[in-house]
């Protein structure tokens, strides 16, 4: 699977994500609280909603639409509505750039 | 639009389905991330607050009224504790069924369960009815959650102030819960994973209203009912009456919560009580906001959105007038003027069910 370079390391703040659009698939890239970032699928798994807006609380993200939950690391659902676990994909940082490896 | 069908099951799910309606893309209003973020953000002290002054209120109310019991002198603080009981755990319900009220989670979900206990709601069900009046506001056949049905229904109406309804429905339904699982309806929405949840939870709510029951016999007397089931009837004006500004008289099936939803401006009781959802608009639009922010992003938004209510008196002379008319003609809704700071309504936005937002139905 390729490696695809999608941002830089500081367009995501520490305890943020953003959208990231590849290949004809939504994806969402986390700085997490611990300083390293992650990757998951970029919709939630409860509907048809891109998880981009919704906030990231220390190692989870809550949907904008119902308030799910998932942890971005794992991509376990968390918390009702969500009950379907959120893929995740392998992220690397190459100096000042975030990969993610994606099918 | 003709006669409108709310069945989950009728012509107008159907074809909300059908049309794309249920799956569009509703509006939103554009706020920069940053000071969405800060909006968004969470914490527990709003919220502890809040629930030692409510619990602490309702203990001293009872108190009081079991003291006095049964002159009428105990007549005040029943009808504050009703309130409290019947209508503050109506916004305490729902604000802890997104999770926002507070940053803890087991500490929403606490006040979850006691306050769906006391607002006769199974705990399990409601979480997801709410989920899809969320997604699906106001869609006819697809939003469970709709409080004013057309043609509107005034003896209802006006039934539930005192929550005879409510009450009528809920304890049929609670037995069925607790001996069958949830009902055919409650199954469009809820999922198989949390069925037994919903028949364990009306379980537990059926074992407690036995004991009282069972106490008001062995005493020969209503007081344990009067401070456990039925405040839920003689304090839940409070509820109903800001409930049903929340969406009365507004448009349905439509996908701009500006359409649908009312802000009303009121009194730091009532706000206390209905915990800051007079910022009705505000809360439909950005569900991840909580309750003590609310009045924060009202001021951020509010160039886009129609004029608020500027009291209660003020919300139901504009929408009483539409509720009556509504008896007469299921199509007629109010459509509320937008500032010329606002982006206006998308009326190709609204063209998904034949005949919805048909000019001549609007005002
Ligand atoms: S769409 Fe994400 S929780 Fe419902």
């Amino acid at each position: 699977m390729p490696w695809i370079d999608a941002c830089a390391t500081d367009a995501i703040d520490e305890e943020d994500l953003i959208r990231f659009d590849h290949g004809g698939a939504t994806y969402a890239i986390y700085h997490g609280v611990d300083g390293k970032f992650y990757a998951t699928a970029g919709m939630c798994t409860h509907e048809h909603v891109h998880l981009c807006d919704g906030l990231v609380m220390d190692f989870m993200i809550e949907c904008p639409k119902h308030n799910g939950q998932f942890d971005y690391r794992t991509g376990e659902a968390m918390r009702a509505p969500v009950c379907v676990n959120l893929k995740t994909f392998p992220v690397k940082v190459d100096g000042n750039r975030v990969l993610i490896e994606v099918p | 639009m003709g006669q409108r069908d709310y069945s989950p099951f009728g012509a107008d799910a159907k074809r909300a389905v059908e049309s794309g309606l249920t799956a569009a893309e509703w509006y939103h209003t554009d706020v920069p991330r940053k000071v969405m973020k800060d909006l968004m953000a969470r914490s527990d002290s709003p919220a502890i607050r809040d629930t030692v002054l409510l619990y602490g209120l309702m203990i001293a109310f009872a108190g009081a009224g079991i003291a006095l019991w049964p002159t009428l002198w105990s007549l005040p603080f029943w009808l504050a504790y009703g309130v409290l009981y019947g209508s503050a755990s109506d916004s305490r319900w729902h604000e802890c069924s997104h999770g926002t009220a507070f940053r803890t989670p087991w500490m929403n979900n606490a006040v979850y369960e006691i306050s769906s206990f006391m607002i006769m709601r199974n705990s399990a069900t409601w979480r997801w009815s709410h989920a899809r009046h969320h997604s699906e506001t106001y869609i006819v056949g697809r939003d469970p959650e709709i409080a004013v049905m057309r043609p509107t229904v005034l003896a209802k109406l006006i039934l539930n102030f005192f929550g005879i309804i409510d009450v009528i429905t809920f304890f049929p339904n609670l037995i069925r819960n607790a001996v069958a699982g949830p009902t055919a309806a409650e199954k469009t929405f809820v999922p198989q994973s949390e069925w037994a949840k919903v028949q364990r939870v009306a379980q537990i709510h059926l074992a407690i209203y036995a004991a009282t029951v069972a106490l008001a016999i062995a005493l020969g007397s209503i007081l344990p009912l009067m401070v456990i089931g039925l405040p839920r009837i003689y304090g839940a004006w409070h509820h109903v009456m800001t409930g049903l500004l929340q969406h009365g008289g507004l448009a349905d099936n439509v996908i701009d919560h500006r359409l649908n939803s009312r802000t009303v401006y009121m009194n730091p009781i009532s706000r206390f009580i209905y915990w800051n959802m007079n910022y009705h608009v505000e809360h439909h639009m950005f569900p991840m906001v909580p309750y003590h922010a609310l009045p924060r992003l009202h001021e951020t938004i509010k160039a886009d959105l129609p004029a608020p209510n500027r009291s209660i008196a003020e919300g139901f002379a504009e929408m009483w007038p539409a509720l009556k008319r509504q008896l007469f003609q299921e199509d007629y809704f109010l459509k509320r003027e937008l500032p010329p700071t606002a982006k206006p309504y998308r009326e190709d936005f609204h063209q998904y069910v034949p005949g919805m937002m048909a000019p001549k139905a609007a005002e």
